[in-house]
């Protein structure tokens, strides 16, 4: 979205034109919910995080000062969102402010199965999509973000940096650690089932 | 590359690109860094596995089909924010939610 769309929009969001809100709902609420979906898991907690998203914004749109643009920082609001709901549910095994593990050792790569040259067919199968949300879903959330909004949303790592209000350098060292995360996962995955198909 | 080469193994080399290979396959990685990771990957077959992995594990996940809103999740989000007049007519039909 131009630049000059985003000023248009909300000059006319901050003029309380509510012509301007709908608007707003109607070009950024289907990422929203796939986001919130993504990180939540289930469709009735990601519902709850786009309806607070939106109300969220509404409220706070008169101090929205445009550093960001309007994608970012509704993609900013509904992480802290989400991730605030993680907690809520799972207060030993989540935090917002999670430190990364520091032990590279655990990202050390261990399977070496190289699944590359398994037909595609198998690849995108029913199930291995399933074990691939699985994988995410599995990921701590705070490799979890970082990951859906720069590998599946599509941010670049500047965007995803200031939606999660972490530095450059974080997002990278956060995003390699997903990506090494679910790398490791999907060899294991396509390596057994591999051996499956090739034992019949 | 011959067979000594493809053979060659240090883990201790391999460790010191670890960090690397997300901006490598980004296309991030800085020339001269990249250029040492790519000698190392034509000798370490380990590494290259785990390059090629990479790339492949992210590149399905951008496969992987966007999931859809539901249109009772959007009416009901209009209504929660009292939008309901300023609601377009002509929404696209319902579509399953797929992760």
């Amino acid at each position: 979205m131009s630049n000059a769309h985003d000023d248009e929009l909300i000059a006319r969001l901050q003029a309380g034109d509510q012509a301007a809100y709908a608007q707003l709902v109607e070009e950024h609420a289907g990422k929203i919910y796939r986001l919130a979906l993504r990180l939540m898991g289930n469709e009735a907690d990601a519902e709850d995080v786009l309806q607070e998203t939106f109300l969220s914004a509404f409220k706070s749109m008169d101090r929205f000062e445009a550093r960001s643009s309007l994608s970012t920082w509704l993609y900013r609001i509904a992480s802290n969102a989400a991730l605030m709901r993680l907690r809520r549910k799972e207060p030993e095994q989540v935090s917002v402010d999670e430190p990364v593990e520091r032990d590279d050792g655990e990202l050390i790569p261990r399977q070496l199965f190289d699944f590359c040259c398994l037909p595609e067919e198998d690849l995108l199968r029913e199930e291995a999509r399933a074990e691939m949300q699985r994988a995410v879903d599995e990921l701590p959330p705070s490799l979890r973000s970082v990951f859906v909004l720069r590998d599946i949303e599509g941010l670049s790592t500047e965007e995803t940096a200031e939606a999660l209000d972490l530095s450059v350098s974080a997002v990278k060292s956060r995003l390699m650690r997903a990506r090494l995360k679910l790398r490791e996962r999907l060899s294991q995955y396509f390596s057994h089932g591999s051996a499956i198909s090739e034992a019949r | 590359m011959s067979a000594s080469e493809q053979h060659h193994h240090d883990p201790e080399e391999c460790r010191r690109y670890l960090s690397s290979l997300s901006d490598y396959v980004d296309g991030t990685l800085g020339e001269e860094l990249c250029r040492e990771l790519e000698a190392h990957m034509r000798a370490c077959e380990n590494c290259r596995i785990v390059v090629n992995t990479l790339t492949k594990t992210i590149a399905l996940y951008h496969q992987i089909p966007a999931p859809e809103m539901p249109r009772a999740v959007k009416e009901r989000l209009y209504k929660v924010l009292h939008l309901d007049a300023y609601r377009p007519k002509s929404d696209p039909p319902d579509q399953s939610v797929t992760l």
